[in-house]
């Protein structure tokens, strides 16, 4: 399964730790959440970096005191037309303002690519091998979009109606 | 009519690019019927029993004359001639290839039209009273906030993958025409006592399996938090709606096991978080949008022209469609003329490209080039001049829309039903067909009043049978149509679901049972103007029971 | 007419495999040789479940020329195969009233 990071097919650095399988010291690896929520110490002295697999039915925001110490948070879609994981990607990125990876997993097709880049996802384990060299290509279909995202926190309206718009700007 | 910019245009155009090479990646095969059902239905193309069925949004139901001529042309070239409008203010056409669906896309880009949305579990065309921005009793013109909702929800990033559908409708009026109690989310513009105006929220009402009138969430929202409050909404749903069993998926079925109370607080525990960002609505862009919309130059005209009322007492037919299909209008002068789409005998809601055609001249002639869809499948032509009645009846009676039955009993409301649909259980054109000819005579109409009949050919209910006076639903037994039928439902400001009947009948006997129902009605009401609804609420169905069951 | 998708495998009498052409959306059935026919009369014909189960599994494995494949009731008579109810005869005839061309003008 091909890994699409910024734009461009990589190598996974990281490696799938299952439930309770030791986790080696110095590479990086994606843990499950109920790991790291019982025992978040044990991950902070690690020497490789640390990722959790979050599952789309548990508050994200639960995630929050860890979010400094982690290097990816891995969001699930069990199959495509589940949505749930959208939702949490936003509020990572929007409301707890994590920077570090935000990693798609699970059925992650090419005609999703450009609505998860928009909800702050930017990796991707595409589940077709085909879909990864068109990510580029779906990413770039649309040229503007109407509402506020991750990928554009001043909606469309903004732009075309109030000139010189900053973000900073207090409204009403 | 909202009028299109370059960014609107180039969104729809890059859609029309995007679905011409989902459905080349169909037809060779890489991707499965199971990865592009989602990616068809989102721009409203359905596999129904015989054919292709594609759903084109018409964005609170406005139309313009060249995007109807764009309608009529391509259901000649593409299609059989004619198109189905529904109950969603939307167009379907009933007989589309596939393979031609790229093609028809951009014929209908061309003049600004799409089926984005029109299906799929995301949120759906905007719907508002067909008498936005005429009506004489509205507080504000409702479309600027539907197309304020319509370009936040198109293509949203979060929202696309919903547990289930996600219907929006908006009123401004204190008549509802909109049905907003009975959607996901509906919005009632009103104004408070301090003379702001604002929105009732209303959520989790609902039709199909288990219908539900909405419960109100938020009696008075300003018009800065609109968008902020619905992606509240929207977000709570998007994580706790179910996904286990599509029967339950709705939202309506999360607030009600969740309480309204415990809904409400989720959803002002989530909008705190975002009430001040980005989404928060700035006047500026308000005055914005409602520059978008183009509203006619009304001449300064009178009421009651001389050759109206000339009309009126030469020609009793002209002053009976008068009577029934023309309304008043919030310019002095003007009238609202409703176009019956439902003639003796025919299928409701269906128009030919010769129709449409016409229509879009008569509009261009007559009604500033703006013609509207109301949910009653009927069309109206949204302005036109007191002194043109006269003529414009004349030209409509010749096409065949002029039928004065405008919310009588022959006006039904009809969901496409077995004859074309892929979920029915029975037909419902036919059904209603054999009603309007049962009822065809306009006095005998007339003399019953305003009854609407609505008729549904299975529990999804399309027909939106719960909320008709009478309302018919389709049912299998053994293989056979049955037909169930409820009476008292309404869908406008007293919203209520229909009461059963009795037991389910058989296909040959429901134009009876339903002329016993409104013979039973005739004798009971108190006086000729006590309403249908207001009797069976006076009185239950028990008495309508008894009549229609004795006798079988 | 329950959803054919919810149908249970249930076979009384005639039984074919039908579906939509994926291209145009026209009703097609599996022929016994494989592929698909928009005649009814050149479908193949089972009687058993097993013998319906393992001609909708033939089919259902074609994705690319024709979608939803289920098992549909038949009727031999005369005339040939003729469809087994109210649901299959409006998708081989078509709408039970008059298309509305033939109204207004
Ligand atoms: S109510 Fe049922 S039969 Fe009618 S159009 Fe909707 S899904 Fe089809």
């Amino acid at each position: 399964m091909p890994l699409v990071r910024n734009g461009k097919i990589v190598d996974d650095l990281f490696i799938r730790i299952l439930d309770d399988a030791v986790v080696p010291d110095d590479v990086a690896a994606i843990v499950p959440a109920a790991r790291l929520l019982a025992d978040a110490g044990e991950f902070v002295q690690r020497g490789g970096a640390t990722g959790v697999l979050w599952p789309n039915d548990r508050n994200v925001s639960e995630l929050a005191p860890h979010l400094g110490r982690l290097a990816l948070v891995a969001l699930v879609f069990p199959n495509f037309r589940d949505g749930r994981a959208y939702s949490q990607a936003r509020i990572l990125r929007e409301r707890h303002h994590f920077r570090g990876e935000l990693r798609a997993t699970g059925q992650v097709l090419r005609d999703q690519f450009l609505l998860l880049y928009r909800a702050g996802f930017d990796a991707f384990e595409v589940s077709k091998p085909a879909d990864a060299p068109a990510f580029i290509k779906a990413i770039e279909r649309y040229s503007a979009f109407y509402q506020p995202a991750v990928d554009a926190p001043a909606p469309a309206f903004r732009r075309r109606s109030v000139k010189n718009f900053r973000s900073d700007q207090p409204v009403n | 009519m909202y009028i299109y910019d370059d960014l609107d245009r180039r969104l729809v155009a890059e859609r029309v690019d995007e679905f011409r090479d989902q459905v080349a990646r169909r037809l060779s095969g890489e991707l499965t019927e199971e990865e592009f059902k989602p990616l068809r239905l989102m721009n409203g193309v359905y596999l129904q029993l015989h054919a292709y069925m594609l759903r084109i949004a018409i964005p609170y139901g406005t139309l313009s004359s060249a995007q109807l001529r764009t309608l009529a042309q391509i259901a000649r070239r593409y299609d059989r001639n004619y198109g189905h409008f529904t109950t969603r203010q939307n167009l379907q056409f009933n007989w589309i290839k596939l393979s031609d669906l790229p093609d028809v896309m951009a014929d209908l880009a061309s003049t600004g039209l799409h089926g984005m949305q029109t299906s799929g579990n995301c949120v759906r065309n905007i719907t508002t009273d067909q008498w936005a921005g005429v009506a004489t009793d509205e507080v504000e013109d409702p479309r600027i906030f539907a197309e304020i909702l319509r370009q936040h929800s198109t293509m949203h990033p979060e929202f696309t993958y919903l547990p289930r559908k996600f219907k929006i409708a908006i009123t401004a009026a204190p008549h509802d025409r909109a049905a907003v109690r009975v959607h996901d989310i509906g919005l009632r513009l009103h104004r408070n006592g301090a003379g702001e105006t604002g929105f009732e929220v209303i959520v989790g009402g609902g039709l199909g399996r288990a219908p539900f009138v909405g419960k109100t969430i938020k009696p008075f929202l300003a018009k800065r938090d609109l968008l902020s409050y619905v992606e509240a909404i929207l977000r709570v749903y998007n994580q706790y709606g179910r996904r286990d069993n599509i029967y339950k998926a709705r939202i309506k079925i999360l607030v009600h096991d969740m309480g309204a109370e415990k809904f409400a607080a989720e959803v002002d525990a989530e909008w705190l978080n975002i009430k001040d960002g980005a989404l928060a609505i700035d006047p500026a862009f308000i005055d914005d949008i409602a520059g978008r919309f183009r509203y006619p130059r009304y001449e300064m005209v009178i009421d009651n022209p001389a050759a109206l009322k000339r009309a009126q007492v030469t020609n009793p037919r002209f002053e009976n469609w008068f009577k029934n299909a023309v309304s008043p209008h919030k310019a002095p002068g003007y009238s609202i003329v409703t176009l019956s789409l439902k003639p003796e005998g025919g299928p409701p809601g269906d128009a030919t490209s010769e129709q449409m055609d016409r229509i879009a001249d008569l509009a261009d002639r007559y009604s500033f080039g703006e013609i509207r869809v109301g949910h009653e499948q009927n069309l109206v032509l949204p302005h036109v001049a007191q002194g043109d009645l006269p003529a414009i009846w004349a030209a409509l009676d010749e096409i065949g829309v002029a039928t004065p039955n405008v919310s009588l009993v022959s006006d039904i409301i009809a969901c496409p039903g077995l004859d074309y649909c892929s979920l029915a259980n029975t037909r419902s054109i036919p059904v209603a067909q054999e009603l309007t000819r049962r009822f065809k005579s306009l006095d005998a109409q007339r003399a019953i009043g305003r009854l609407h009949i609505n008729i549904s050919g299975c529990i999804n209910a399309c027909g939106h049978h719960h909320v008709g006076h009478i309302g018919i639903l389709g049912v299998e037994k053994n293989g056979q149509e049955f037909f169930q039928i409820t009476l008292g439902g309404r869908a406008d400001e007293k919203a209520e679901l229909g009461t059963l009947l009795g037991p389910a009948v058989p296909y040959a006997e429901v134009a009876d049972v339903i002329e016993d129902v409104v013979a039973t009605y005739v004798e009971l009401r108190e006086r000729p103007d006590e309403l249908f609804v207001e009797t069976v609420k006076r009185l239950g169905v028990e008495p309508f029971k008894e009549r229609v069951y004795a006798a079988r | 007419m329950t959803a054919p998708s919810q149908q249970k495998l249930k076979v009384h009498g005639s039984v074919v495999v039908t579906a939509n052409r994926l291209g145009d959306g026209a009703v097609v059935h599996w022929m016994a040789g494989g592929g698909w026919s928009a005649e009814l009369g050149k479908a193949a014909v089972v009687t058993n479940a097993q013998a319906a189960k393992e001609l909708l599994a033939a089919a259902t494995a074609d994705d690319v020329n024709a979608v939803g494949a289920y098992i549909a009731p038949v009727e031999l008579n005369s005339d040939g195969v003729q469809p087994g109810n109210l649901r299959e005869r409006i998708r081989v005839g078509g709408p039970t009233f008059d298309l509305p061309i033939t109204f207004g003008i």
